[in-house]
């Protein structure tokens, strides 16, 4: 049990979600009439003011490109620009700053490791493995690899709770497994996956693991060193900092030994038209104009999150998951899709025979927002015989009034559609 | 809440819940399947042709209230009708869904269609209303495609 997701703390001091709401200038609104209530955070989560202001004041004094002039401005930019990458260092315990690269998201991170990792190491009758929680930003790229070099996707099966399959997992590593790409945490039930047992099984056979922790760094500690991973992707978006900003964190060794992804400016040493000699790490995958103000932002994210802890917000998203599951199981009807003992605060649910599009659209004109449809993840809705679910969500800024709007929401679906 | 009303009408709720013409026609004419990957709503239409007229029309299928209530009020709306009949519903109720709430849309032609006209307050929905549509679409211009309306 990672520590990061220690369920069983409670925050030491009286969490003031009162006061972290006011950080949010978003979520004091009416939508249809009615106080919003924000519940599609795995999607996308509200950005704190601290953010906004910070990015706003980026473009109005400081803003310039990187790595390029002479001039003060560009330095300022430069300078906050890789302040940016030294507190994702710092908030996912890196070993070495270039060892973050920064990209347009977790899909293009997944992306950028099949690319190039996958391209450079995968042969026919290699295999790869993933799971059947995986968004598909899990999937493709990893498919486009297999088809190109012949080699196989192996997929590690799920019980009826949305529990991984451990012992199916490491029956399929062999020597012919080249990656491990797993979710840290399932974007469609919340399943917490025992990262730390499977990166131990796929070490002790010599094979890197990928983590998708796009639903894990907003809501808990991440420790790369302690988890020992190999990759690691994640979005800024869904962790309260601006969309189009994402992180790869690769271990120095696996990045210096990988091809370039994209060829540009500022990812070279030397051009000539004979050869080319690449920069060094992170720069060697930076290719372009990189999303200064997405990093500046997210490095201001960063800092908001530590302000109030990933303890305590672990801690408090746990009580708010319990709550919200209690209430929830008292209504005729719901169905949960993923119930692990091991969650993170994610309700995937049904109601009755009510298609999750009808129980969203009422749930909207109450100004509740749910997520509804697949989660990107068709192959484990396939798995549970479902086309899509109704999904709720929290972050730190949800209260327990808010489940309680969201129960009252699902009796007024059973009224109009039951 | 006055607009969830007009979106789930009484009309569309009952033929949600007992929806008319759901069977299989066993040998029909033609026969496409219309689906919307966003929300995996599937549904099969048959038609069965006399002609340029639509003998009998069925579906089979799993949606939403507003996508499979829509399938059965079409059906009984296009059973004994010409291809160019049935074309100019077509055209009539799209221009119905996809007009802005506020216009003034003529729908004497329509009938008991009309009665999705509350769509056009959720935009996002109209591709539910009109999913059995576009199948049918396809089926009597006899691509005998799948139709998807992504």
């Amino acid at each position: 049990m990672p520590a990061s997701f220690d369920t069983t703390r409670t925050a030491a001091v009286a969490f003031d979600v009162d006061r972290i709401r006011e950080d949010f200038p978003a979520l004091h609104q009416r939508v249809n009439g009615a106080p919003l209530v924000y519940l599609d955070n795995a999607a996308t989560s509200q950005k704190p003011r601290a953010v906004i202001d910070r990015m706003a004041a980026y473009y109005a004094t400081e803003n310039s490109n990187v790595h390029r002039g002479v001039h003060t401005l560009s330095q300022r930019a430069t300078d906050a620009y890789e302040a940016g990458r030294e507190l994702v260092q710092g908030f996912i315990n890196a070993q070495h700053a270039h060892e973050i690269i920064f990209t347009r998201g977790t899909t293009e991170s997944i992306n950028l490791v099949a690319a190039t990792f996958g391209r450079s190491r995968v042969r026919a009758g290699d295999n790869i493995v993933i799971s059947t929680l995986e968004h598909h930003s899990n999937i493709v790229p990893w498919q486009f690899v297999c088809e190109e070099r012949g080699a196989a996707l192996r997929v590690v099966p799920v019980s009826d709770a949305g529990v991984l399959d451990f012992e199916a997992y490491t029956r399929l590593l062999d020597e012919r497994t080249k990656i491990v790409a797993i979710s840290h945490v399932s974007n469609a039930l919340g399943t917490i996956n025992p990262v730390h047992a499977m990166i131990e099984a796929a070490h002790r056979r010599g094979i890197p693991v990928l983590l998708d922790s796009a639903q894990a760094a907003p809501h808990a500690e991440l420790d790369v060193q302690e988890l020992d991973v190999d990759f690691c992707a994640f979005s800024g978006h869904k962790m309260m900092g601006p969309t189009g900003i994402g992180v790869l964190y690769g271990k120095e060794a696996l990045l210096d030994a990988m091809p370039p992804y994209q060829g540009g400016g500022d990812m070279i040493d030397s051009v000539s038209f004979s050869k080319t000699t690449y920069n060094t790490l992170p720069h060697k995958f930076e290719a372009g104009t990189p999303h200064i103000a997405g990093v500046i932002g997210l490095g201001a994210a960063i800092a908001y999150l530590e302000t109030i802890g990933m303890d305590a917000i672990a801690a408090y998203e746990h009580e708010l998951l319990t709550y919200a599951t209690e209430r929830l199981a008292d209504i005729d009807g719901i169905r949960f899709v993923g119930t692990a003992p091991e969650k993170a605060a994610v309700v995937s649910f049904l109601i009755g025979a009510i298609h999750p599009y009808d129980t969203g659209s009422v749930l909207d004109r109450l100004g509740i927002a749910v997520r509804t449809g697949h989660h990107c993840t068709q192959p484990l809705m396939d798995r549970f015989r479902v086309a899509a679910t109704a999904r709720a969500a929290f972050a730190f800024y949800n209260t327990r009034e808010e489940i309680n709007a969201l129960v009252r929401g699902i009796y007024k679906v059973k009224e109009i559609l039951g | 809440m006055s607009d969830l009303s007009d979106l789930y009408e009484e009309l569309i709720r009952d033929h949600s819940k007992k929806p008319r013409n759901y069977r299989v026609i066993e040998h029909p004419t033609r026969e496409v399947e219309g689906y919307n990957p966003l929300c995996g709503d599937r549904y099969t239409v048959y038609v069965t042709m006399n002609g340029d007229r639509i003998e009998d029309i069925a579906f089979q299928g799993e949606g939403c209230a507003i996508s499979k209530s829509s399938a059965s009020l079409m059906t009984q709306a296009l059973k004994g009708k010409t291809i160019a009949e049935a074309e100019k519903l077509f055209h009539a109720f799209h221009d119905l869904i996809t007009s802005t709430p506020d216009k003034d849309v003529n729908t004497d032609d329509l009938g008991k269609l009309a009665v999705f006209s509350g769509v056009r307050k959720f935009p996002v929905r109209a591709k539910c209303a009109t999913l059995a549509w576009h199948t049918l679409h396809s089926a009597i211009e006899g691509k005998g495609e799948p139709v998807s309306t992504e």
